[in-house]
């Protein structure tokens, strides 16, 4: 006897079943609300900077009044932000390239299996994880101009003597190089995951046959696996690059801008004058400075997700 | 024999490698952790090693920052802030990754690039004119406007980590939920949501750490101690003008960084995955 099954009992159907039912409409409807939350303060606040940067607004006298290109000219004029601009790409390239070297040489250390490597990773990973306003002051301590371990070291190792102890936050070079370092620190460790995350998804057979070729260890690293590793890589850069030439946070705690302007960055500057001056138009002209450098990275960002897709 | 000495000096160069860069990331926490219990006649003393207790260990600073600073009041600040971030982001990027991953087709994968394009856009771009709105909507010096701004980046980077993973799931699980008689929405609240809570714990932790994290909107946007979150007030309202209570602000960066670091190294290899969004197959 063959069994049937049970007619399942109908169950109300809503009203509404047809907008549950329909992909396209519930598809909009389910992506309304990231898109409209990112339309009204991201968008309409970067117009809104656009408009600014073009107005005579400030907190004071907040008029729309429009005002052209002067603003940028008023800007470009100061020699103040000549320097800043500057500034902005060696503080940007400079810890890019640090970081990059320390991620790489690091990650080629990781590879290898050895006991303890889950610990030392989890070690390796701090700087980037833990907030970087945290351990900038960490390093505003080790800096100090009287009780700093780093001068400590240096004098108990005869290398310097008490009386010409450097000042490392106080000389505009040594400040420069101290905010590059502290940002290199932050975002080597995130280098290092990019690249393992790469060099691990190279598959095992081509290193294999490499070798068997003939391909030393350098032929191997710098013509086999990175360019194989590039587009992960480059995203990964691209986000140092964004992260680190938009920042105000390690300027504005280890330095607050100077010795004398000497290590402020667009950010920071932007910040200076439209917030704590209050001189809304003229702070977002120097942020929107930061533009042309956002598209070329953006640009570069969409195309290695278009290669992905081929 | 020469051979034996050249791996054994390999090994040697190997490992003397690995300290070198674990000295680079951990000293600074180390120094957090010895500057926090010594007390203060050991740390403002030139002439003592620096490097351990020249004179018993106190935990003094910590006393301090609980019961003379506002640094509780900060930690409540800022699980405040983190929770309700959490929530609105939730509720916006769950359905939204799940649209863009399944029901918007090419669209779809061309606005999910969007969005995430909208994660580079940076703060120090976007604060004067948020500063502006919020003074209009009457939430300057208020904790709330964190809650209102840091969703413009916890949106972004959540809908692309979520995306990621409602692509990287077996359709058929919908598909049987429909042909059982479920509606499109029935299956992705009765079957997508609790098959994807690892995502959504994933989802959690980085928006709760990303608010931690952030500087740079809080700094603009609160200058009243009370209303400070925690990374804010540790970097920013421990010094009496020019004298910085480096002990507290040690200890006070220790408690802070100890969660985060912890919730990160748990969730490192999703979060990978998640903003490189697969560049490599």
């Amino acid at each position: 006897m063959v069994t049937i099954a049970e007619p399942v009992r109908k169950q109300p159907v809503s009203r509404f079943r047809f907008i549950l039912d329909r992909r396209d409409v519930l598809g909009a409807l389910f992506v309304a609300p990231a898109i409209l939350y990112v339309f009204l303060l991201v968008g309409v606040p970067f117009l809104l900077a656009v408009y600014y940067s073009i107005s005579a607004y400030t907190i004071y006298d907040p008029s729309w009044r429009f005002v052209g290109l002067s603003n940028f000219e008023q800007v470009i004029q100061n020699p103040v932000f000549l320097d800043t601009l500057g500034n902005t790409f060696l503080f940007t390239f400079g810890s890019q390239l640090l970081g990059l070297i320390l991620g790489k040489f690091g990650a080629l250390l990781l590879l290898r299996p050895f006991p303890g490597r889950k610990i030392v990773r989890a070690l390796i990973i701090l700087p980037w994880a833990v907030p970087i306003a945290l351990a900038s002051v960490a390093w505003e301590w080790m800096f100090d101009s009287l009780y700093s371990v780093i001068n400590w070291t240096l004098i108990a190792l005869g290398v310097i003597d008490r009386s010409n102890a450097p000042n490392w936050l106080g000389n505009p070079h040594l400040a420069m190089l101290c905010v590059i370092v502290v940002n290199a620190w932050r975002f080597f460790p995130f280098a290092i995951v990019v690249f393992l995350a790469g060099i691990t998804s190279v598959p095992q057979d081509i290193i294999d046959a490499a070798t068997v070729d003939g391909a030393g260890f350098w032929r191997r690293n710098y013509q086999i696996i990175l360019p194989m590793i590039l587009p992960i890589v480059a995203i990964g850069l691209i986000f140092g690059i964004v992260f680190t030439f938009t920042d105000l946070s390690v300027v504005y705690l280890l330095t607050n801008g100077g010795p004398v302007n000497a290590t402020s960055v667009l950010g920071f500057e932007g910040f200076q004058v439209g917030i704590v001056s209050g001189d809304v138009s003229h702070g977002a002209a120097i942020s929107l400075f930061m533009l042309p450098v956002l598209f070329l990275v953006v640009i570069g960002m969409l195309r290695f997700i278009r290669r992905r897709e081929i | 024999m020469r051979r034996v000495i050249a791996k054994v000096g390999k090994e040697v160069a190997f490992y003397l490698a690995i300290a070198f860069f674990v000295g680079l990331t951990t000293f600074p926490f180390y120094w957090m952790l010895i500057t926090s219990l010594k007390s203060n006649p050991d740390l403002y003393n030139v002439t003592n090693v620096p490097f351990w207790f020249n004179e018993p260990p106190t935990l003094e600073h910590f006393r301090y920052l609980f019961e003379q600073t506002l640094f509780g009041r900060w930690l409540v600040n800022s699980l405040i802030i983190g929770v309700c971030v959490v929530v609105i982001t939730l509720i916006a990027a769950l359905p939204a990754g799940y649209s863009l991953a399944r029901m918007t087709g090419r669209s779809g994968e061309a606005m999910g690039i969007g969005i995430f394009l909208t994660y580079l856009v940076p703060p120090t771009l976007l604060f004067l004119p948020l500063s502006r709105i919020i003074a209009n909507l009457g939430l300057q010096n208020s904790m709330w406007s964190l809650v209102l701004v840091y969703p413009t980046f916890t949106i972004p980077f959540c809908t692309w980590l979520l995306m990621g993973f409602f692509k990287a799931m077996p359709v058929e699980i919908e598909e049987a939920a429909i042909v059982d008689g479920c509606s499109v929405f029935g299956a992705f609240i009765k079957m997508v949501l609790p098959l994807s809570l690892p995502a959504i714990l994933t989802a959690v932790i980085f928006t709760f750490t990303l608010t931690l994290q952030e500087f740079v909107y809080a700094l603009t946007f609160i200058s009243s101690s009370a209303q400070k979150p925690i990374t804010l007030g540790v970097a920013t309202d421990l010094v009496r003008g020019d004298i910085f209570f480096w002990g507290e602000i040690m200890a006070g960066a220790l408690i802070a960084s100890i969660p985060v670091a912890i919730a990160y190294n748990l969730f490192l290899d999703r979060f990978i995955s998640g903003i490189t969004g697969g560049a490599v197959k």
